[in-house]
């Protein structure tokens, strides 16, 4: 054995022990946020495929001899089928953008975007997972079911990180007529995201944007002469006066946002903000809810 | 030095710094604040978006100003700036500081030193050597020496209480060479200082500093026409203003205050002021000084010797069945010598006797009754002066012939004797000088007076003790004998001329004044003091100020009478001088002194006292350009936008700490600590131990009045705050009924300050509970250590008699019956006021005497009741007493002694009153 392959496997061992010592707290959060939400029925309410009985129906021209219900139809005259409730799965492609901008936080003692949002995402996968869906993340892992699914997922979630200073939304290994969701502070360049919302909306994708943003990205408070730069040092703006500039970017925020939610709405989509100041729980909550269809 | 208004400059070459300013203004503003780097993600959208104006960019005008002026402080600085410096030339060599330092330099003396002092010390600055002369001193000899070595006896001297008077012999004793004077002139013209101006000026440049304050003096008081008169004058004569005169002597309690006032108004222009006080001769007699109210200095008070006193003078005639000429009279020449200084009474003797007359003269009066004998014995005892005059009456008589009479110094012989008369051989007799131990020692005799008839003494052995004047044949002519604190004196001729030449001189007036039968003229002449020794009583200083003279050499009367007319000088300082029978006050200002002003020839520098010192400013430039600096760098942060939150609040404080640390300290103090240990003392009864400074008696001693306050709430109306520890050398203790002291084993005595509020307290109705904690193991004879330091401290303090408790005491039953008073200790006994000797005893099935009034100060014992008291914050006992249940009881009966006794304390004696229930009850008919 060379000594080369030596170190990369202690590499390895190392950067899984780190991971794995990452984990735990984030699954263990998620899970803790995801048990403040009570599942409801989960059923599709009308005859279909699945475990659960649904009803009797009087068997039609057609029906298989081995769809009688032998049992049923020995109390009466007739036959009859039984019929179990549809309870079809959906597949649900979470999309967190791993940006550098993301890592951003206006003060130290509140956690970064990033972290909200990745906290967020596996919350929602928890929930979903739970209630018998299968979720998987957009270009990273492919939706499944199961309690191994979620601890895919937390795996890759807190693997990803990426060198861009603004992300893209991603929309490969989105399973057609499923769910997505995005999170991300949409901050970047816009016709990226309204690109992926097209080709997610070609597919039937229906789903929800939520953007994530630190309180300091709201309100600007910001004075005297200061050189703004990106995250990843790549865009750099610089004023004499910042304080000056408060009501100009506020305003272009805003703009921004009726353009989110302007593209959602043409697509069918939700879209929401959520910032990084207030409880994840109210944000969860609105996410599953906007999944469930309905609003 | 280059100067700009009163502000001079050491380096002004420094200060062309100033025109780089103007191109500092325009580098800082050329060169914005350095930008700060933030990562923000949000700088997508603030992309092409442009400022508002350009301006910004640049340091903002205050920014701006505020460097300018702290660079421009640190030039200024650095340029060493000097506020009214003193920018005479200087003269070079040595400087020579004279300081007139008489009576009347007194008056503002510490400014006289402040810039002697300043003189001494520029002169150290500029190396030059120092002399300081004090001209009231003796002169010696003028040396130079180093500022550094004046610097600390200026500060030391006083002036003298006299005027200088040896400036010929300065002028003399100048050293050669040149030097610059600077003559600290008093104002007035002193003998002599022509001369040593003229010496001086030769050396080198004069300055005269003089005081444009006025100088007050205070004529002694005569008396006149029945009224006190007193003068004031002044120098210079300036506008009207009145000065307030007021005359000061015991009264009648022996304390020493304002006995009369007078208002003297000087009009504008007049250099004196008089005015009249009518007084009662009782209230004259005691007046000790004069002194201008509001002036220290000697000049300002005047003693008064016996001068003002009258003495009560009682003459009794032979009899007013007497039909005579007027001239004739035997007391004729008697009231006119007394009537101007002298109260005379009227009356027969023994009226007079009941008026207590200092002298009384009995002029050929023979006989007595026995009443008058014996009246006039007591009276003579008790300090009176009998001056007896013989005549015809006396001679004929037969008293005091066979046994001598109790009136009488000596026995007389029969008949007398006449010389020179027609009818006998020889001359007139003259007087015999005065022999030394006679009190007329002194007098001058003056041929004229002689003698014709006399009445003879019998020879006895003591009479050549008791002569006090004789003729030149060495017959007695006065005698005197001595009776308890009085005496007797017997002049051997008549009080008229009719025997003797005597009463025409003026030799019986001064026999009348030395016999102290009549009172002085105002100023004594030499004569009247020659031949005496006269001891200092008490001596004033330059202030005014009385001091005890000590053990001080007496001086001859001869060269006291100069000093008084010439003034006080240093053998003779101004004070009070006891003679064999009188006091003569030696003054500042005499009678006729007058104030004349110095007057400078022309060309002399002139100044006044107010010298503007010269005072650095660099200091205060260069830490206002530190603080603008750093003003500055708060500044500059905040204009660049990195002050937030916590830095923004922590830089307002320490612009707050920097201005309040260079604003002038000018807090008027309010409610101090005294006040709120006043309030807390006194808006609810508090009881106080005395802190002993050993820190475990202390709290146990706090502890067990804690403990006993609880009981007393519990128990009885007394409901008493928590204990005050109370420090007897700071405290006030008039706010406490009561204090426990508990006494530590080689505790200090307290200062004198403390043992006087310690003593006004015990006088004025407060308590002192003196524990020694050791339980009286000593018994009698031994002491413990703590028995020791409490007569250390009980030494100094104004204790009554004390007697070991009595059964009947007040403290057995003012609130519980109790008949011993134990405390962590049992034994021990309880020691108080004794009880006064002439208390009766108990009345016949009364339980106690009738004993009222007082609350003793004291209560003295050992049972360590502070340790049966204490309880902790719980109210739980702190320490075991005894054992068991008796133990408990111990502890009850101790804490009943401490209710009984603050009872005691605050009530007093007010359950002694039981003692009278039968007497009331019987009043009330039952």
């Amino acid at each position: 054995m060379s000594a080369g392959a030596t170190t990369a496997n202690a590499d390895l061992r190392a950067r899984a022990e780190a991971l794995g010592q990452a984990l735990p707290p984030l699954l263990a959060e998620a899970e803790m946020l995801a048990a403040t939400v009570m599942l409801g029925e989960h059923g599709r309410r009308r005859a279909g495929l699945g475990d659960e009985f649904w009803q009797y129906r009087p068997a039609h021209q057609g029906d298989s001899a081995r769809m009688i219900d032998w049992r049923r139809s020995a109390r009466s005259d007739a036959h009859f089928v039984r019929e179990r409730e549809w309870q079809a799965a959906q597949s649900v492609t979470l999309w967190v953008d791993p940006s550098k901008s993301m890592s951003f936080t206006g003060d130290k003692g509140r956690a970064a975007k990033g972290d909200q949002a990745k906290l967020l995402a596996l919350a929602l996968a928890v929930l979903l997972l739970r209630g018998g869906e299968r979720v998987g993340l957009a270009g990273m892992a492919a939706p499944r079911a199961g309690r191994s699914q979620m601890l895919r997922l937390a795996a890759r979630l807190s693997g990803a990180e990426d060198g861009e200073d603004f992300g893209a939304p991603e929309t490969e290994g989105m399973v057609s007529h499923g769910r997505a969701v995005f999170l991300s502070d949409f901050l970047g360049d816009l016709a990226a995201v309204e690109a992926g919302l097209a080709r997610a909306a070609d597919r039937g994708v229906k789903g929800v944007l939520m953007q994530i943003l630190d309180p300091a990205e709201e309100e600007f408070p910001f004075a005297g002469r200061t050189i703004f730069e990106s995250m990843g040092g790549t865009v750099r703006f610089e004023t004499q006066q910042a304080g000056d500039l408060r009501a100009r970017y506020l305003a272009r925020l805003a703009e921004r946002k009726d353009r989110l939610a302007m593209l959602a709405r043409a697509v069918g989509w939700h879209f929401t903000t959520h910032h990084t100041g207030q409880p994840a729980q109210s944000a969860l909550l609105w996410a599953y809810g906007a999944l469930q269809g309905g609003r | 030095m280059f100067m700009i208004g009163p502000v001079g400059f050491a380096v002004p070459w420094l200060l062309a710094g100033l025109i780089a300013l103007p191109i500092l203004w325009l580098l800082l503003r050329a060169v914005p604040p350095a930008p700060i780097r933030r990562r923000f993600p949000g700088v997508a959208l603030l992309l092409g978006l442009k400022d508002d104006e350009n301006e910004a960019d640049k340091t903002p005008w205050w920014l701006l100003l505020l460097r300018m002026l702290a660079v421009a402080a640190a030039i200024v600085g650095f340029a060493g700036p000097v506020l009214n410096p003193d920018v005479r030339v200087a003269a070079g060599g040595p400087l020579l500081v004279l300081v007139d330092g008489s009576w009347a330099d007194a008056r503002d003396w510490p400014r006289r030193m402040d810039r002697a002092a300043a003189l001494v010390d520029e002169a150290g600055r500029e190396g030059r050597t120092v002399a300081v002369v004090r001209l009231s001193d003796a002169p010696t000899e003028v040396e130079f020496q180093t500022a550094d070595v004046w610097a600390g006896r200026v500060a030391g001297l006083q002036p003298q209480p006299w005027a200088p008077a040896g400036l010929a012999e300065w002028a003399g004793n100048l050293p050669q060479g040149g030097f610059e004077s600077v003559w600290l002139s008093d104002g007035l013209a002193h003998d002599g200082r022509e001369g040593l101006l003229a010496e001086l000026s030769a050396r080198g440049p004069v300055r005269v500093i003089e005081s444009p304050r006025p100088v007050l003096a205070l004529h002694p008081a005569t008396f006149e026409d029945g009224a006190v008169a007193v003068a004031v004058s002044r120098l210079p004569a300036a506008d009207a203003v009145s000065v307030d005169v007021v005359a000061r002597g015991p009264d009648p309690a022996g304390i020493e205050r304002e006995l009369a006032r007078a208002v003297l108004p000087f009009g504008a222009g007049e250099a004196r002021a008089e005015a009249t006080l009518n007084l009662p001769p009782e209230l004259r007699n005691r007046i000790t000084r004069f002194e201008i109210e509001g002036v220290r200095s000697a000049g300002a008070v005047s003693l008064t010797d016996d001068s003002l006193k009258r003495r009560k003078v009682a003459i009794i005639g032979a009899g007013p069945d007497q039909e005579a000429l007027q001239l004739l009279s035997p007391t004729h020449y008697l009231r006119q010598a007394l009537e101007p200084v002298a109260e005379l009474v009227d009356g027969s003797l023994t009226d007079v006797l009941l008026a207590n007359p200092d002298v009384v003269i009995l002029a050929d009066v023979a006989r007595l009754t026995q009443a008058e004998t014996d009246a006039t014995l007591d009276w003579l005892e008790k300090g009176g002066l009998l001056l007896r005059f013989a005549g015809p009456r006396l001679a004929a008589s037969d008293v005091s012939r066979m046994t001598e009479d109790p009136l009488m110094p000596v026995r007389l012989r029969e008949g007398g004797r006449t010389v020179g008369g027609a009818m006998s051989w020889g001359e007139p007799k003259a007087l015999a000088p005065f022999v030394e131990g006679s009190p007329f020692f002194g007098l001058p005799t003056p041929s004229d007076v002689t003698v014709k008839a006399q009445v003879l003494a019998q020879p006895d052995p003591e009479l050549s003790q008791r002569t006090i004047a004789a003729l030149e044949d060495g017959t007695p002519l006065v005698t005197r004998k001595v009776v308890g604190d009085g005496q007797v004196v017997l002049v051997h001729v008549t009080a008229n001329a009719e025997w003797s030449t005597l009463p025409l001189s003026g030799l019986f007036v001064s026999m009348l004044e030395r016999l102290a039968v009549s009172t002085r003229p105002a100023t004594p002449e030499a004569a009247d003091l020659a031949g005496q020794v006269w001891v200092p009583e008490v001596v004033l200083d330059a202030y005014g100020q009385l001091s005890d003279a000590g053990e001080v050499a007496g001086v001859e009367g001869a060269d006291l009478a100069a000093a008084i007319a010439s003034g006080p000088a240093a053998a003779f300082p101004p004070g009070l001088y006891a003679g064999p029978d009188r006091r003569v006050a030696l003054n500042v200002i005499g009678a006729e002194t007058e104030l004349r002003a110095a007057e400078w020839p022309a060309g002399t520098v002139i100044e006044g006292l107010e010298g503007q010192t010269a005072q650095s400013l660099k200091a205060g430039f260069l830490s206002g350009a530190l603080g603008l600096l750093l003003l500055d760098i708060l500044a500059a942060l905040w204009v660049a936008g990195r002050l937030s939150g916590l830095g923004r609040r922590a830089a307002v404080l320490a612009v707050a700490v920097m201005v309040g640390s260079l604003a002038p300290q000018a807090r008027a103090q309010e409610a101090g600590p005294d006040d709120d240990f006043a309030l807390r003392a006194t808006t609810e009864v508090v009881l106080a131990h005395v802190l002993t400074g050993n820190a475990e008696v202390d709290g146990l001693a706090e502890a067990g009045l804690r403990g006993l306050g609880d009981r007393l709430w519990e128990r009885t109306t007394i409901e008493p705050a928590l204990p005050v520890g109370v420090d007897l050398e700071r405290d006030e203790l008039a706010f406490f009924p009561f204090l426990y002291w508990p006494v530590v084993a080689g505790q200090a005595a307290p200062s004198a300050a403390a043992y006087d509020k310690l003593n006004d307290y015990l006088r004025t109705g407060g308590m002192i509970l003196f524990d020694t904690r050791d339980a009286d193991v000593a018994g009698f004879g031994g002491t413990t250590p703590e028995g020791q330091a409490l007569q250390t401290i009980a030494a100094g303090l104004d204790i009554p008699p004390l007697e070991q408790i009595p059964g009947d005491h007040v403290l057995t039953r003012t609130f519980y019956l109790l008949q011993e008073f134990p405390g962590r200790h049992a034994q021990g006994s309880l020691w108080v006021e004794a009880a006064p000797a002439a208390a009766e005893e108990a009345a016949d099935g009364m339980p106690f005497r009738n004993l009222n009034d007082g609350v003793t100060p004291v209560v003295i014992g050992g049972n360590d009741w502070a340790a049966a008291w204490a309880t902790d914050d719980m109210g739980a006992p702190l320490l075991p007493v005894g054992r068991g249940f008796a133990g408990e009881r111990q502890r009850e009966m101790s804490y009943r002694f401490g209710i009984n006794l603050i009872m005691h304390v605050l009530t007093g004696n007010y359950k002694s009153d039981q003692v009278h229930v039968p007497a009331l009850l019987e009043r009330l008919g039952q």
